[in-house]
């Protein structure tokens, strides 16, 4: 029927010629004006002559008239690979002075350093920059292209150039943190843009000699649940049957070889120690300043340099603790625990106190039949688990590749990707689920649980999404690398030394080391060799409110003598002369126009203490014996500018006049209340 | 005909309100009791990045006419378009009080969120809690105020952090502290913290930090306390002359 119709109406035509070029024109006019119509009706030019209507009525309105361009908005930096649109609908992100906007899409940019015509758009924030509707530019689920990255992992974008610690972005360098804290990058390679890898700063203790160390049961109870044992552990739950954590432990007690420096003759004095002196020793030692332990109202109290000791009685067995505590180096050659020098009697009490630390609950469910041949076996199977991966095993190879590698995750596409049912198919969450439940993904998988909090697995979904390719196809030129911990080696007897106390555990020198405690690299030019000396001997508490201070060594006297020696000679910084200025003579005005200049001009009380009974200043080091510790040299340009000497003091650079800062040294220099020190002890 | 019209009339309504019904996932809570008061127990003024959840939940309870908390109340949270609570309703449990875990919007600033409740009388009441979502400049400054500025300023000692505050003769000002602190102009605020409090007549023991400091980070750290203050800063904004 319609055909005849069709045919009716074009033989209608052949008869009428001018109805019919009338009809034909009309719709190709009609055809034309569909581009046109398209896109004056599009959503940009909805969205600037809303814009437009906002800025209307406001008091900057010819400011920002002048500086609105219509049509599409486009910036293109060939260089970095972007073309962006962006600006065409977020017409006002330039415009600080609509602060008090507060609708999409209009808000001007928060103020970053960075700025849009130098990098665009979508470098940090991700979509399709050349898109010109809101769902292509920020929903874009098509395969090879990016939604926008929600604001929370918005810290990411940073770390695509920024590989440093970075101001600003606290999620980002926790994640970082974390990432190595926790080893997982020992099973997952993550390579930076620079060629450099990322290292774990976990130390998983070698497993070689560990039926020395421990039990078996407790093996096994710490495989089960290692948080059971210690809520601060970095070992993950892999989840593993009964059977399986029976015939790992099988395995590792069997695999152990036993070492002879472990084997120390008893020097305990053999009675009962007295718990409340070993806790004094331990006090003493400072062993809080790396190690936690839970106090009775169950709060950790501690640092997390070193494993968690609140159940300790409960792993280790009394003649490793003995052997370890007088000297650790012997069982483990990597160790980061300072060897110290106790006397048998001290040695003996603080071994006694530990043993004391247990929990009778612990290992009471606990109980191994002895292993067979094939428990052994299977258990030496099961460490396919990756367990070489963190931990040296004897006969067991550390795997190679183990893992997938990380370097690119952030930009891993969607499509590849194989989601849980009911999760949100995007990239934030697929990580943040792997981190969070890596097992939920399928039965049979090996990455453990770990219990990181929902702030944590923001903080390394973070550190993940910054591992893009974008980040391997910026120019090199704006990469920022992160900076790696100096190879320094003290040389000399002083370095063994340094090596057997862990210094660098707590003191950075020449770029190596950590933060706990004051860098020591021009140390010799700041101190006295006789305080110096006195230190080490005894270190009195410079600050008594810190929880983590100098633990004292008991060095004999030969060693204290090679340390000071070294420090003194090898420490020095080049930018002065450390006995340019005298140790004392300085004229009684001199030292008065210090004080005056102290309390008044400076008001250095606010923060320091040198008269105990007045002055309360509680920020930097008190003072009221600072003519004994520090060289005057070292004062004087110290207080020219405290952060070229020490980088990154908060003692604020004051441009100080030289006839100023001479006069507080003098006054400083007379400093020298040698009764207090004694109290203070 | 004209049945058949009708029909699938009625049919498209059913589906419609079908659907519909659908979103209303919320299990509907019902109060047990009223209360007439709220009050912050914690988790305002938190600090946090944009689209983040906070890291400790927000807490309030219900408190009746004497005083005593309530228990069974409805307490019912909001806050400016893009924050979630979870959940966005609770009822206050022995102790009187309601918590939810919240979640930022996406954009930097102050979040008022506000809590609220109905009385035996059927009126509303509320309280405002504000929170905060750092951008980047803020973050900065935030990080600045706790390296260089918090040992004076915050009154409160943490277990990393004594607290040199009763130490000082003369007391310096909390940086929420907006009655005081949205009275300076930030090119004040500027000028204190390079040049020190003697630089405009306030105490010496405000040490100049100009030569310390980046410029970056003194705007910065000027951004945060605007970010902070309470009540909220009003930037005066240019003036410019009427059309």
């Amino acid at each position: 029927m319609s055909k005849t119709k069709i045919g009716a109406s074009l033989r209608a035509m052949h008869r009428d010629p001018i109805r019919a070029f009338g009809v034909v024109s009309v719709v190709l006019l009609l055809v034309l004006a569909i581009a046109p119509a398209k896109d004056f009706f599009s959503q940009w030019r909805s969205y600037q002559s809303q814009y437009l209507r906002l800025i209307r009525d406001r008091g900057d309105a010819v400011t920002l008239r002048r500086h609105f361009q219509g049509g599409i908005r486009q910036i293109w930096i060939a260089q970095l690979g972007v073309v962006d649109r962006c600006q065409t609908c977020h017409a006002g992100l330039t415009e600080p002075t609509l602060v008090d906007v507060k609708r999409q899409p209009f808000r001007p940019h928060p103020p970053i350093p960075h700025s849009a015509d130098q990098f665009g758009c979508v470098i940090c924030h991700r979509g399709q920059g050349e898109a010109t509707t809101v769902e292509d530019a920020h929903h874009s689920t098509l395969a090879g292209e990016e939604p926008i990255l929600p604001a929370r992992y918005l810290e990411a974008s940073c770390g695509q150039c920024h590989h440093e610690v970075l101001k600003g972005t606290p999620k980002l360098n926790q994640g970082r943190v974390l990432l190595s804290r926790y080893g997982c990058v020992r099973c997952h390679a993550v390579r930076l843009p620079d060629g450099s890898a990322m290292k774990a700063s976990d130390v998983p203790p070698p497993l070689t000699h560990i039926a020395d160390k421990t039990s078996r049961e407790w093996i096994y109870a710490w495989l089960k649940d290692p948080a059971s044992y210690s809520a601060s552990a970095t070992m993950p739950n892999f989840h593993l049957s009964d059977a399986d954590a029976r015939d790992i432990s099988a395995f590792l007690m069997a695999n152990s070889a036993p070492k002879a420096a472990d084997v120390v003759v008893s020097q305990g004095t053999g009675k009962q120690e007295d718990p409340a002196a070993g806790a004094s020793i331990y006090g003493q030692s400072f062993c809080a300043s790396c190690h936690a332990a839970q106090n009775a109202g169950g709060n950790l109290v501690g640092g997390d340099l070193g494993p968690e000791l609140t159940r300790i009685g409960n792993k280790v067995k009394p003649e490793w603790l003995e052997g370890w505590l007088s000297d650790p180096h012997s069982y483990d050659a990597s160790t980061t625990m300072p060897h110290y020098r106790w006397s048998a009697q001290q040695l003996g009490l603080v071994k006694a106190f530990l043993l004391g630390k247990t929990d009778s609950d612990f290992l009471a469910n606990v109980h191994l039949d002895s292993a067979t041949p094939a428990q052994i076996a299977h258990g030496k199977t099961l460490t396919d688990y990756g367990c070489a991966a963190c931990h040296e095993i004897r006969r067991i190879q550390r795997p190679e590749n183990y893992a997938p590698e990380l370097s690119r995750i952030g930009s891993k596409p969607v499509v590849q990707l194989v989601f849980n049912e009911g999760m949100r198919h995007t990239l934030p969450d697929y990580l943040a689920t792997k981190i969070s439940q890596p097992r939920s993904f399928g039965p049979g998988l090996r990455m453990p649980q770990y219990s990181f909090t929902p702030d944590q697995v923001d903080a390394i979904t973070t550190a993940l999404l910054a591992l893009t390719d974008r980040s391997y196809s910026l120019p090199s030129s704006l990469q920022v690398p992160a900076q790696h911990d100096s190879e320094y080696r003290a040389a000399g007897g002083a370095g063994k030394l340094m090596e057997d106390f862990n210094c660098y555990s707590c003191h950075r020198i020449n770029g190596r080391g950590g933060d706990m405690a004051p860098d020591l690299t021009w140390e010799g030019s700041s101190v006295q060799r006789k305080w110096l000396d006195d230190f080490l001997k005894n270190p009195n508490t410079l600050r008594p409110a810190l929880l983590r201070r100098m633990p004292k060594f008991n060095l004999s006297d030969s060693e204290r003598a090679v340390l000071t020696e070294s420090i003194m000679n090898v420490y020095q910084t080049p930018a002065f002369d450390r006995d340019e200025m005298p140790a004392s003579g300085y004229p009684a005005a001199l030292v008065e126009q210090g004080r005056q200049l102290f309390y008044s001009r400076y008001a250095c009380q606010s923060c320091h203490i040198v008269d105990t009974k007045q002055d309360k200043g509680y920020i930097g080091p008190p003072l009221y014996q600072v003519g004994l510790r520090l060289t005057a040299a070292w004062i004087f340009h110290y207080l020219k500018d405290p952060q070229a000497l020490r980088p990154g003091t908060i003692e604020p650079k004051q441009k100080m006049s030289d006839e100023d800062a001479r006069a507080l040294t003098a006054f400083l220099m007379t400093q020298k209340s040698a009764g207090k020190q004694e109290g203070a002890r | 005909m004209r049945t058949a019209a009708w029909g699938s009339c009625l049919i498209a309504l059913g589906l419609w309100c079908g659907c519909s019904h659908k979103h209303a996932v919320a299990p509907l809570l019902h109060a047990t009791a009223n209360g007439s008061a709220l009050l912050e127990s914690s988790g305002g003024k938190q600090l946090s990045s944009p689209g983040s959840t906070l890291a400790q939940p927000l807490v309030v309870q219900v408190n009746d006419k004497q005083g005593n908390s309530v228990t069974g109340a409805l307490v019912t949270f909001s806050g400016p378009a893009g924050v979630t609570f979870n959940p966005p309703q609770v009822l206050t449990d022995s102790s009187g009080q309601a918590s939810a875990q919240v979640t930022l919007g996406e954009s930097a600033g102050r979040y008022d969120l506000i809590a609220s409740s109905i009385d035996s009388g059927g009126k509303t009441f509320d309280l405002a809690i504000p929170v905060f979502a750092a951008g980047y400049q803020q973050q900065v400054g935030h990080e600045v105020e706790d390296t260089y500025c918090a040992r004076c300023h915050d009154p409160e000692s943490t277990t990393q952090r004594v607290s040199n505050y009763d130490n000082l003769a003369v007391k310096p000002h909390a940086f929420g502290e907006g009655d005081f602190l949205n009275k300076l102009s930030d090119s004040d605020l500027t000028t204190i913290i390079s040049h020190g409090g003697q630089s405009m007549n306030m105490s010496a023991q405000m040490p100049p930090y100009g030569s310390t400091l980046p410029k970056s980070d003194i705007q910065a750290l000027i951004a945060y306390i605007r970010l902070v203050s309470d009540p909220p800063y009003k930037p005066a904004g240019v003036v410019y002359a009427k059309r």
